[in-house]
């Protein structure tokens, strides 16, 4: 099988951690397996589910900006004050930002199409590769976030992410909400709003800001659950990931673009 | 001879009750600031002995099982620390915890150990209509938890200042 781009052999990783288990299991007592896998299923998030999102870019509005700023008010990032004497132009390109509007427009045929863009929360996340410290991470549910008290702000991962998800606090932190700590030196990227996730809500800030304006171009669910609402939408109609090409097979997906 | 012995037993007070007032002083130094909700209640999320002896570790091992599992109702947090420990200030607004005097930074400035939780963590509780005096009313006692004072005396007891202290020293 040739393989056409620089990520890494996947049936290869496959393979070496099959044969790596199989031997464990094959030196270790099947009583300690046992105990060993009651463990994994002891509390906490559980790789049953798998978050993830479905927009339909046809229903997001140019000009509305509802889901970023419900984003911003969420998880803290409106309290983020401006570095004195930061220009125009730096400050806008080097704000946090976890999500954010993109506009595309197809040079020959003239269509314009709006989506919003974040963390795709990908199976096999480039940022969780090239992460030395181990800061950048997949929790059991395919949430894709970033341990801040390991982050040691070298911003690997934001050079490895095809979508250009992740920001970088260059300054000194006043304010923070409880739920959202943030301080300088880490980086940070869009978690689905795990916090609420954990408390038991299923909807995240940002869609039920699209819902209140009443466009519904975000469905937020679990992908691994053939009856939730996004599973079926996803079945139903065509659905693409952003740089399939790069097989990361992206938690957040997309129609119409 | 009855007289000498009333003289030794009350010499033996005094030094026994100058030891106890120094031993109250040094320990309520670093005890729970007044008017805040801890100062109201009657003991932290573990004895006071072990939070002060392992309030790190306990808050290391439960910010990973936060943050990487998503278990987010563990016995120790750290916005439960600022939510009971943080104190009103005169009009009513939360002093940060890791302000000049105030319960995290007293104590971390005592034994000069650099408190960083708060460059990334919020510093004052966030629902700002708490009530953060939670002295109980119409106790006729007055209620000082684990605020440490002369009429309640210590709730850390003789063998267990020891013990800790061994530990101290064992590690």
């Amino acid at each position: 099988m040739s393989i056409n781009n620089d990520q890494p052999d996947l049936q290869r990783r496959d393979f070496i951690g099959k044969t790596v288990l199989a031997a464990g299991a094959a030196t270790v007592a099947p009583g300690v397996l046992l105990t060993v896998a009651n463990a994994g299923s002891d509390e906490g998030v559980s790789s049953a589910v798998r978050w993830g999102m479905l927009i339909d870019t046809n229903k997001c509005v140019d000009g509305c900006s509802a889901c970023v700023e419900a984003c911003d008010k969420e998880n803290g990032i409106d309290l983020i004050e401006r570095p004195q004497g930061q220009s125009d132009e730096m400050w806008n390109a080097q704000r946090p930002q976890w999500i954010r509007k993109v506009k595309l427009r197809d040079t020959q045929t003239g269509e314009i199409s709006n989506l919003p863009m974040m963390c795709q929360h990908c199976e096999h996340p480039p940022c969780v590769d090239v992460c030395p410290t181990g800061a950048s991470f997949k929790r059991a549910d395919g949430i894709v976030m970033v341990d801040r008290h390991i982050c040691i702000g070298c911003r690997y991962c934001m050079m490895a992410c095809p979508y250009k998800a992740r920001s970088f606090i260059h300054q000194d932190i006043a304010e923070q909400l409880t739920s959202a700590p943030r301080g300088k030196g880490c980086v940070e990227s869009c978690h689905l709003c795990a916090n609420r996730i954990d408390a038991g809500r299923e909807t995240t800030a940002c869609q039920d800001a699209c819902n209140q304006e009443g466009h519904k171009a975000i469905l937020f669910g679990d992908l691994k659950n053939p009856d939730s609402e996004i599973a079926r939408a996803l079945k139903a109609q065509h659905s693409r990931q952003i740089r399939a090409d790069l097989e990361l097979n992206t938690g957040v997906r997309y129609t119409n673009v | 001879m009855g007289s000498l012995s009333g003289i030794r037993r009350f010499a033996g007070m005094v030094v026994g009750g100058a030891l106890m007032l120094l031993a109250t002083g040094a320990i309520s130094d670093s005890a729970v600031t007044k008017g805040s909700k801890a100062a109201g209640l009657d003991t932290c999320v573990a004895p006071t002995a072990a939070m002060r002896r392992n309030h790190m570790d306990y808050l290391k091992h439960d910010r990973r099982e936060t943050v990487h599992k998503g278990i987010r109702n563990t016995q120790y947090s750290l916005a439960e620390c600022v939510e009971c420990h943080a104190e009103k200030d005169s009009a009513g607004a939360y002093k940060p915890v890791n302000a000049d005097g105030q319960f995290c930074e007293s104590c971390h400035s005592y034994v000069a150990v650099n408190l960083t939780c708060f460059q990334c963590h919020r510093k004052t509780p966030e629902n700002m209509s708490g009530n953060g005096t939670a002295m109980r009313e119409g106790d006729q006692r007055q209620v000082f938890g684990l605020l440490q004072s002369v009429d309640q005396p210590l709730s850390l007891s003789r063998d267990e200042l020891t013990r800790l202290h061994a530990k101290i020293e064992g590690n």
